[in-house]
């Protein structure tokens, strides 16, 4: 007879990988991403194919040359850190800029802490806030959408819809127009009805749970709702703010990132509530028109100490008697 | 419908055996009959070599209280008593023994007839349930007459049957349910006289629709006895998990079910007990699920123990070209075995055939704190965090992080996208937290 392998139980598996779950979310971004290729054209076209291909090659060149071990570029995890750092990065960005931000994202965010799962941070959200930091001019001119042009770095500019709240300036546009992404913004962020049927998606397909982004939605409407009906003038409706900025990406696709994000549901759903906050609170009072990245990578910080705290519900807990 | 409420996976059934009529294997050449079939001590041999034994003769003696009895499965000459290996290569003393024909003893009653009445008061039900060496069938082996004595100061209220047979692959249960329906609901009202009970649920999942059928219309001649139906939902068979999912109660940390009034028994358990009380036959066969994708015959087979499973597996078409492991029980929990030569034990709820190339693991990744495994994990734990805590040794974090609530039923291994051997590692917490755990008892 043949030898048998032993092994423990359990001795079939859900098929599950992470590499699956990596392309369930670059499939969740393609609509977003097909609404900036329409809206912003060769520009949008032109920062994302070098933001994903310094991503991939960084990840390789660090894990071959510097970490000397086996590459792991096919799961998918860095194509989506630079697809991430592409859709909050304006799509007239300098080309070499956008590699800086690849290389940040990858070179610091993620492979100093030991590679994918030690990162503390958002990978792409530490891209592109170095960015940010770096280059405010040039990461805060926002391209006006132009329905499928040519143009990349000479497209015409102007302001968005949080940076015309702010400095109480321009008339904002309609509703519908916020709703479908024409605007100016990030080029990933504009289209809340594109990046809410990505977020559907992960949810059929459990690659998320509810979580994370219902609480941070939640925490904003609640929160701007109060503001505004103390006093509509000073303060934006809440489907403004809804509909505008880096929110409805970053509730949906860069706080649910797995490696930076609480473990347990209950520690999602304060996670969730913190970046809702943060984020209302930079929006409304802050120096920066939007409160996003910076909201997330707060409660990225936070998160080691959630898990810490907050456990899942034990069995038996509570005996029901 | 019901379900319980924390955790738990879905994985693809694979009933392929489902509705096969049980099938009785031939009698072995020899029989090989280990002396530690259960949970608790060894027993002890009380025959001798050369002694001629008959079918249900008692042929180990319960060694304690917490032990079953064993009887001879065959009748024939005693030809040694022995070391021998179990199915996983672990060596245990075994009675060996020739067969010859099949003499059965005068007291027990071979008819089929269903026999309903009993006049046993419920201690006189436990000692026949004791001498007849039963054990818990679903797979854990506990004396069931253990199960049936309370502590004192704790009172059962409810009488839980379990039907679930949650693990993929395996149908024995809810075969034998089609089968001998009435002689399980008459195992049932024994078990409730025994304990004192006035009620009895029995969960089944949905996917046998049939069983849940009969058995809602057996249970509308028994007075106390309901069917609840359940959500197809591992580990819904797991003790904890069922009292959860059928009365809503959930048994406190370290605690037993009758902490939250309940007892459980499997339904071959209830059948086996009904055989007891009402034939005065020990335990001496048990049904066993064959199956596996590429296996010629699959199906649902009554063995005397002591069979080898080299024997039931040429039945059922021998073993397949492409076979990589054997899994004695179902694909989430059953253990891989070392070689078929083994025999069948009270333990044997199936034999699982898997081809190669679904039989080795996949090389793991880095973890990538998705938490899938916290959210399967039945008991609430963090399966992820334990890992870590292994691979330090800080038992200590371990123990406070609760590592010997899990049940080792597989969720986390199974759902984790990164293969991570995260059941491997907390077992390996477990033993090492349980010995921590039992010297500071000890000098207590």
């Amino acid at each position: 007879m043949a030898t048998l392998i032993v092994s423990p139980s359990p001795h079939i598996h859900s098929g599950d990988s992470v590499s699956k779950n990596m392309y369930n979310v670059v499939i969740a971004l393609l609509p977003a991403y097909l609404v900036s290729l329409y809206f912003f054209g060769v520009g949008a076209l032109a920062v994302s194919l070098i933001s994903m291909l310094s991503c991939v090659l960084f990840e390789y060149l660090i894990q071959r040359f510097v970490f000397k071990g086996k590459t792991t570029v096919g799961n998918g995890s860095a194509l989506l850190t630079g697809m991430l750092l592409a859709f909050n990065l304006p799509s007239n960005l300098p080309w070499w800029m956008v590699v800086i931000g690849a290389f940040v994202a990858i070179g610091v965010g993620k492979m100093t802490f030991g590679g994918l799962g030690n990162n503390i941070f958002n990978p792409a959200l530490v891209g592109r806030v170095f960015l940010l930091v770096s280059f405010p001019a040039a990461m805060t001119t926002w391209p006006v959408p132009s329905p499928l042009s040519l143009q990349y770095t000479d497209a015409e500019t102007g302001a968005t819809v949080l940076a015309m709240i702010k400095g109480g300036f321009g008339e904002l546009p309609s509703h519908v127009d916020m709703l479908l992404g024409n605007m100016g913004g990030s080029l990933g962020e504009v289209s809340a009805i594109a990046l809410i049927i990505g977020g559907i998606y992960l949810l059929i397909r459990k690659t998320i749970t509810w979580h994370i982004p219902v609480s941070i939605l939640l925490t904003v409407v609640l929160f701007t709702g109060i503001l505004h009906a103390c006093n509509p003038a000073e303060y934006a409706s809440p489907l403004v703010h809804l509909l505008s900025g880096g929110l409805m990406l970053g509730a949906i696709f860069m706080a649910t990132d797995y490696v930076t994000s609480p473990m347990t549901h209950r520690g999602q759903l304060i996670y969730g509530v913190g970046i809702g906050i943060i984020t209302v609170v930079i929006r409304t009072w802050g120096a920066y028109p939007e409160g996003m990245s910076f909201a997330i990578l707060i409660m990225n910080a936070v998160t080691p100490l959630i898990n810490t705290y907050v456990k899942p519900r034990r069995f038996g807990e509570k005996v029901k008697k | 419908m019901k379900t319980f409420k924390i955790g738990g996976v879905h994985p693809n059934d694979n009933k392929l055996t489902a509705g096969l009529k049980i099938v009785d294997v031939p009698l072995p050449r020899q029989a090989v009959i280990p002396m530690s079939q259960h949970i608790g001590a060894p027993c002890v041999p009380c025959v001798q070599k050369g002694d001629v034994v008959k079918v249900g003769q008692l042929i180990g003696e319960a060694n304690g209280f917490m032990s079953a009895r064993i009887h001879s499965p065959v009748s024939g000459k005693v030809a040694k008593i022995d070391m021998a290996s179990d199915a996983f290569g672990a060596k245990c003393q075994s009675i060996f023994i020739d067969v010859d024909g099949d003499e059965w003893m005068d007291n027990i009653k071979r008819t089929a007839d269903v026999e309903r009445i009993c006049s046993l008061t419920g201690p006189e039900i436990i000692k026949r349930i004791a001498d007849a060496g039963i054990v818990g069938l679903g797979g854990a082996c506990f004396p069931t007459h253990v199960k049936l004595s309370p502590p004192p100061g704790t009172k059962a209220e409810v009488l839980i049957i379990n039907g679930v047979e949650c693990e993929p692959y395996l149908t024995c249960d809810h075969q034998l349910m089609m089968e001998h329906g009435e002689e399980i609901f008459i195992g049932i009202s024994l078990l409730m006289k025994a304990i004192n009970v006035q009620r009895a649920v029995i969960g089944i999942e949905e996917n046998k629709k049939d069983a849940i059928k009969y058995f809602q219309e057996l249970a509308t001649k028994h007075f106390g006895v309901e069917v609840c139906p359940l959500k197809m939902h591992y580990p819904q068979g797991g003790e904890k998990q069922l009292i959860d999912a059928v009365i809503g109660r959930q048994v406190p940390s370290g605690a037993l079910p009758i902490a939250v009034g309940a007892v459980v028994q499997n339904v071959a358990t209830t059948y086996a007990v009904y055989e007891a009380v009402q034939k005065n036959k020990p335990l001496i066969d048990r049904v066993m699920t064959l199956t596996g994708k590429s296996v010629k015959n699959p199906g649902n087979y009554r063995v005397r123990l002591g069979t080898p499973l080299s024997d039931v597996m040429a039945l059922a078409g021998g073993l397949p070209e492409d076979t990589g492991k054997v899994i004695a029980g179902g694909p989430m929990m059953g253990r891989a075995m070392k070689s078929l030569d083994a025999p069948a034990t009270k333990r044997s709820s199936g034999l699982l055939v898997m081809p190669a190339l679904e039989a080795q693991r996949k090389e793991m990744d880095n973890c990538i704190r998705c938490g899938k495994c916290v959210s399967a994990c039945p008991m609430g734990l963090e399966p992820y965090l334990l890992m870590n805590e292994a691979e330090g040794a800080v038992w200590d974090r371990m123990e406070h992080d609760r590592v010997m609530d899990c049940i080792e039923c597989g969720c986390c291994l199974y759902t984790c996208p990164s293969r991570r051997p995260l059941l491997d590692y907390i077992r390996m917490g477990k033993a090492t937290v349980g010995g921590i755990i039992r010297a500071r008892n000890a000098k207590k």
